[in-house]
């Protein structure tokens, strides 16, 4: 079975910086990581291939910049077999269509996968729109929000999705594009030998004319949405503190302040 | 998308589980009616499901001025394929400006399928829409990054403009049984409803009566529960108030509340009327999660705790005398009220 792992960079949260003119993210001075999330897909890929007993091969797909190498490394480092970098300045800016398009354009010119494995959402754009766009480039089937593969076959699987209020098992056909969601399972921290063998594992890099992209879907020039603005929302509310005070007097506060916003 | 067609109307896409119409689709013709009023269009809203033929009215009463129903037996569930082909030929013959639907798993699923599917933009999970007066775009506004960055997006070249809109960020109009409005009864050839999916079973959650994301009011615990067996006294609060139960990620990594219940930047989003933060310390990746609350109440015993930094009413005190003793006062409070 050929499994692949869609896996992003994100900057580690509290340190974003943006350029307030273009809209896009400073990525190059920050510290960045593999997208927490996607954790969860590379150990759901690496599950299944240890199921299979070696009947498996994991690629991990990462488009970004140079240093997103770190992202397919730390994937590989928990299981995964070799890894691709997918980096171009043309690349640059990309919206989620245009990551889509691209990354779809790599997964084809690496001859297709069976099953797709991507996280449920980057925590830096925070869209989950990338996945189901994948699936629509490559039309193949998309399979969200999944919190447990029930069965597999060769050429068929069923899940449960976690949707409102429950979950739902549903069966489709491979090749499919699976997202996961965190109650999936408990990434393993990547063991000592893990870190050596990806540390020396060459990550070949891709580019758009390696991949035969159509220059105008790529790229801040090839996206359909714009920023226009960016700002930074205020947090502090300056509400009432009450303290010192006994609990009945707090008790008794409290009830009033519900009361006067409607919720008693 | 092809330049030359003309572009008209604000679409909205409804939702129904079970044939029943579920609210979201009317929390969105309430966004839907105000950006039609602005540019002087149609409102639209397509429904795609079984057994929905008498319902669809009542998307009139909440705003729509026309609505297109598909109704096939095979549409009892969502199948994401089957839903995007037939909304791909819906936009394709009827050419909307502006497209919106729910950022529920169902829109965030198939919105970007349909996207791709045109080659037009996707803004994810908005909570303010509205339209430029110049150009009559639409402008798409949304937290990112946890919620620490805004940015308003548009989609200047491409046609239809499409959003998924947070749930709960807007109040359905209130039904108004006078208003008129088309209904258009779309029918497609039988291959349009083959699917590669099958829907075997739907199985609800038990735990959460009132799913964490809808919910009015969310009262939620943290680390300074202590233990999991105080952490009844969050559900019996939430209980008490009507609400939901959420937690910090501490109090789900230490096994005291599973998973579903995590509010933060790796949890859920929530954004309700009331948000009760019960020994939560309010790091940065749980303040992402419920900033956007309309009020929030922190009990701590911390006064330096950053949750006190967001809320709109704080105590500073220990919660194990609190909480208890404010449950025992709600209780007498509903009491009171039923006895008149
Ligand atoms: C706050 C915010 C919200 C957004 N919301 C949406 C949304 O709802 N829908 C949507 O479609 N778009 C959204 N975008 C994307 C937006 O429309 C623009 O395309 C945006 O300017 C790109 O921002 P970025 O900072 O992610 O760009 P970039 O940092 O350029 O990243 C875009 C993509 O290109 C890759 N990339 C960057 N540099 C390289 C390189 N050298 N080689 C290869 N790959 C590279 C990144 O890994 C990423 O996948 C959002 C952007 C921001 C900042
Ligand atoms: N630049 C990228 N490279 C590889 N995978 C990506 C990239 N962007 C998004 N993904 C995948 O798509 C998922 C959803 O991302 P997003 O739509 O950006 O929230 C992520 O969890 C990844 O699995």
């Amino acid at each position: 079975m050929r499994i692949c792992v869609l896996v992003k960079q994100v900057p580690a949260t509290d340190k974003v910086k943006m350029d307030e003119k273009t809209g896009t993210m400073i990525r190059t001075e920050m510290e960045a990581e593999l997208n927490p999330l996607d954790m969860y897909a590379v150990e759901e890929a690496v599950r299944v291939k240890e199921r299979l007993g070696g009947n498996a091969r994991i690629t991990v797909i990462s488009m970004g910049p140079l240093m997103a190498v770190d992202a397919v490394k730390d994937a590989i480092s928990m299981g995964c077999d070799e890894g691709y970098l997918l980096s171009d300045k043309l690349l640059a800016g990309s919206d989620t269509w245009a990551t889509a398009y691209a990354l779809s354009g790599a997964i084809r010119y690496l001859g297709g996968f069976d099953l797709i494995f991507c996280g449920e959402r980057a925590t830096d754009g925070e869209t989950g729109q990338v996945g189901p766009s994948v699936a629509s480039w490559l039309n193949i089937p998309a399979l969200t929000y999944v919190s447990k593969i029930e069965r597999l076959e060769e050429r068929y699987i069923r899940v449960r999705r976690a949707v409102e209020g429950g979950y739902e098992v549903v069966e489709t056909e491979l090749p499919v594009l699976l997202s996961v969601v965190k109650e999936i399972n408990e990434p393993r921290l990547p063991n000592l030998a893990g870190k050596l063998r990806a540390k020396e594992m060459q990550i070949p890099v891709l580019t758009v004319d390696d991949l035969n992209l159509n220059r105008s879907f790529v790229g801040l020039e090839g996206s359909p949405t714009r920023v226009v603005k960016i700002f930074y929302p205020k947090l502090s509310r300056n509400g009432k503190i009450i303290s010192g005070k006994n609990p009945e007097e707090a008790v008794d506060e409290l009830i009033s302040f519900l009361e006067s916003k409607g919720i008693l | 998308m092809i330049g030359k067609e003309v572009f008209k109307g604000v679409w909205t896409l409804g939702e129904q589980r079970d044939g029943e119409i579920s609210s979201v689709s009317y929390e969105l013709l309430s966004w839907g009616r105000e950006l039609a009023d602005k540019l002087n269009v149609e409102l639209s809203s397509v429904i795609i499901g079984y057994g929905l033929k008498e319902k669809v009215k009542e998307l009139i009463y909440r705003g729509a001025d026309k609505v297109y129903v598909v109704d096939h037996p095979s549409l009892v569930h969502f199948k994401p394929d089957v839903y995007s082909r037939i909304l791909e030929a819906l936009v394709k013959e009827f050419s909307p400006e502006i497209f919106i639907a729910s950022a529920t798993t169902m829109g965030r699923t198939i919105m970007p399928i349909l996207a791709t599917r045109i080659g037009t933009g996707l803004t994810a999970d908005c909570t303010g829409l509205d339209i430029e007066p110049e150009t009559g775009l639409l402008l798409q506004t949304r937290p990112a990054i946890g919620g620490n960055v805004m940015a308003t997006i548009k989609t200047p070249k491409h046609k239809p403009q499409m959003a998924t809109v947070r749930p709960r960020s807007r109040k359905p109009l209130s039904k108004d049984t006078s208003r008129k409005g088309e209904v258009i009864v779309k029918e497609y050839p039988e291959e349009f409803y083959l699917s590669k999916f099958k829907i075997l079973d739907f199985v609800k959650d038990e735990t959460s009566q009132t799913p964490l994301q809808e919910a009015d009011i969310v009262v939620a615990g943290g680390k300074g529960l202590k233990g999991e067996r105080n952490f009844r006294l969050i559900h019996e609060l939430a209980q008490l108030l009507g609400g939901a139960v959420g937690a910090s990620r501490s109090a789900v990594d230490m096994g005291w509340i599973s998973y579903p219940h995590q509010v933060g930047l790796s949890g859920k989003t929530v954004a309700p009327k009331l948000y009760f933060a019960i020994g939560i310390s309010g790091a940065v990746q749980h303040l992402a999660g419920m900033s956007s609350s309309e009020t929030i109440v922190a009990i701590n015993s911390d006064p330096e705790a950053n949750i006190f930094k967001v809320c709109d009413l704080g105590i500073v005190g220990d919660l194990f005398e609190i909480v208890p003793l404010l449950i025992e006062r709600l209780r007498e409070y509903k009491e009171g009220k039923k006895n008149g």
